[in-house]
């Protein structure tokens, strides 16, 4: 019985990497095969760090993602802040519309968004004002789809907290602003940098929506790759997913590493208690 | 911190979600029934039952891809759920680093291993056996599909099962449960909230996907996202018509959300989330 459940476990991980250690191997192949391996080269790596669209596509990727997730924390906090204190259908209906982006097709809010700014296209030329697909609008998208990430795990860390410490900071004579970013922010801090982070990553990886919203000229990484897998054979996309694989393998690696010290760190504390 | 305006403070994410959440979906319900010239219609609706081969298709290697991932997957997550703590969160996180690579590259990967002089048909080659068409076909979309989605799976289902006490099961056996019974008393019930989240993150991805019947279906393997895109960026282009689809779409995926909620009914909505 151990070693079935041992043996289907592995066929899993090799399921699952197989595919990842295939790419990741003919990325120093010499020719362009992509089943033959004839000899060991680092020139597809090269070959990447002097590909001006990738490296212009890597840094239009980092600007939407950072600038994206950075207005939706700070919308969605404030709204959390808000939806808190509403009564509790107002509150159920938002949360409803909040659902929308998550549980709806990626395609359909894609088409939506295309829709959307095709028609302010329209509008917006009858006064005479350019609105192209670009920057602009990925970030739009991206903020749009960002929010509900940052809502989620900001709203629920406002609810634990002890609602009088704000009252008890205001009673001491703060005024309300303050008292917000002396007493509230701080308490509700983990679940801005969850919200940001898990906001950024999404944005980072998004391929559909900004397929239908991205102009000409703002490529994201995503969107640059694809266009290379309709290129028959690109080695370069081997470097890519080598590279990925690796940062996000010492990003995974570092964040476990932190969470299984600090959590026998607050079993030492428990027992000490 | 409640104050009489406080509630205000939604106001400013209130109007970003009526201009960019309500809006872009109620013009895809205006384009789905309107013609060119703006008057109401229902050819484009209508039109979509041209398609219903195509609309059946992505139905059924959804279900089939989800279905797999599901039986795959489920033995895996009780197993993991079993584990000491640090065997689980390595599982964890092996299981997380594929999904954190872009799709795209994912899929890719496959293309590479299935195509005709790919590293399938020439394993294959060397015992004197095949070419082998494997790419473009529907099995490879299924596969694709249950290689990309797979994690949306077995996450959920494992969350759900570390909620299942050992003494449960235990108490189960002590009252004389065979293994069998224990599974169908006590930790397949006990997971079926897992099950309808797991079911889900798979299927509406799966039904919805345009990348992966394209690059390892060929061209003769439609599914609706293939349509609407045609109707959108391809040479079809016809927005009108691709927003009945995309209606037709998201009216499919209620109809099939709807069915998976009758059987069970306290849907817990956080879960969703993973």
């Amino acid at each position: 019985m151990k070693w079935l459940s041992k043996t289907y476990i592995w066929v899993i991980m090799a399921f699952l990497y197989a595919p990842i250690g295939v790419l990741i191997f003919f990325s120093f192949n010499q020719s362009k095969s992509r089943s033959n391996f004839t000899g060991f080269t680092l020139d597809w790596y090269v070959k990447l760090f002097n590909n001006d669209l990738i490296i212009q596509s890597l840094v239009n990727t980092l600007i939407v993602a950072l600038v994206s997730s950075l207005i939706a924390t700070v919308i969605g906090t404030v709204a959390a802040v808000g939806l808190n204190s509403m009564k509790k259908w107002t509150k159920s209906i938002i949360m409803n519309i909040t659902y929308l982006p998550i549980v709806n097709p990626e395609i359909v809010i894609g088409v939506s968004f295309m829709l959307l700014f095709v028609m302010a296209q329209g509008i917006l030329s009858h006064i005479n004002m350019d609105f192209e697909f670009g920057y602009m609008t990925l970030i739009l998208a991206h903020v749009t789809f960002n929010l509900p990430y940052v809502i989620l795990n900001v709203l629920p860390k406002i609810r634990q907290m002890d609602k009088y410490v704000y009252d008890a900071a205001l009673d001491l004579g703060c005024p309300p602003a303050r008292a917000f970013f002396k007493v509230v922010m701080p308490e509700i801090m983990p679940g801005i940098l969850s919200g940001f982070l898990m906001a950024f990553t999404y944005s980072l990886d998004d391929f559909v929506i900004s397929y239908f919203v991205s102009g000409a000229t703002s490529q994201t990484l995503p969107i640059t790759i694809y266009s290379m897998t309709r290129r028959k054979v690109s080695p370069e996309i081997n470097a890519i997913s080598t590279i990925i694989f690796v940062i996000v393998l010492a990003v995974l690696l570092l964040v476990n590493f932190y969470g299984a010290r600090k959590e026998k760190q607050s079993r030492r504390e428990g027992a000490r208690v | 911190m409640k104050t009489k305006y406080s509630s205000l403070f939604a106001l400013p994410y209130l109007i970003w979600s009526l201009i960019f959440i309500i809006v872009p979906m109620g013009l895809v319900v205006v384009f789905a029934f309107t013609t060119e010239g703006g008057q109401f219609t229902l050819d484009y609706v209508s039109q979509v039952g041209e398609y219903t081969n195509v609309l059946v298709r992505s139905v059924w290697l959804a279900a089939i891809a989800t279905a797999i991932c599901l039986l795959i997957g489920y033995p895996l997550a009780f197993m993991m759920s079993r584990m000491p703590g640090f065997q689980q969160r390595t599982m964890l996180m092996l299981i997380m680093l594929p999904m954190w690579m872009n799709f795209l590259l994912r899929t890719y990967a496959w293309m590479t291993i299935l195509e005709k002089n790919g590293l399938i048909n020439k394993l294959f080659g060397f015992i004197g056996l095949g070419p082998f068409d494997l790419i473009n076909t529907q099995g490879a979309v299924v596969l694709g599909m249950v290689y990309n989605y797979l994690p949306f799976m077995i996450l959920p289902l494992y969350s759900i099962m570390t909620k299942i006490d050992n003494r449960t099961i235990e108490a189960a056996q002590d009252l004389g449960a065979n293994t069998k019974n224990v599974f169908t008393r006590i930790v397949i019930p006990m997971s079926m909230p897992g099950v309808s989240t797991g079911i889900t993150m798979v299927f509406v991805p799966s039904v919805s996907t345009f990348i992966i019947s394209r690059m390892l279906g060929g061209g003769g393997n439609l599914l609706i996202g293939d349509l609407i895109d045609l109707q959108f960026l391809g040479n079809a282009y016809n927005p009108h018509l691709g927003s009945a689809i995309s209606l037709v779409l998201m009216v499919l995926i209620l109809l099939c959300m709807s069915i998976l909620n009758q059987f069970n009914d306290d849907e817990d909505r956080e879960g969703m989330l993973l």
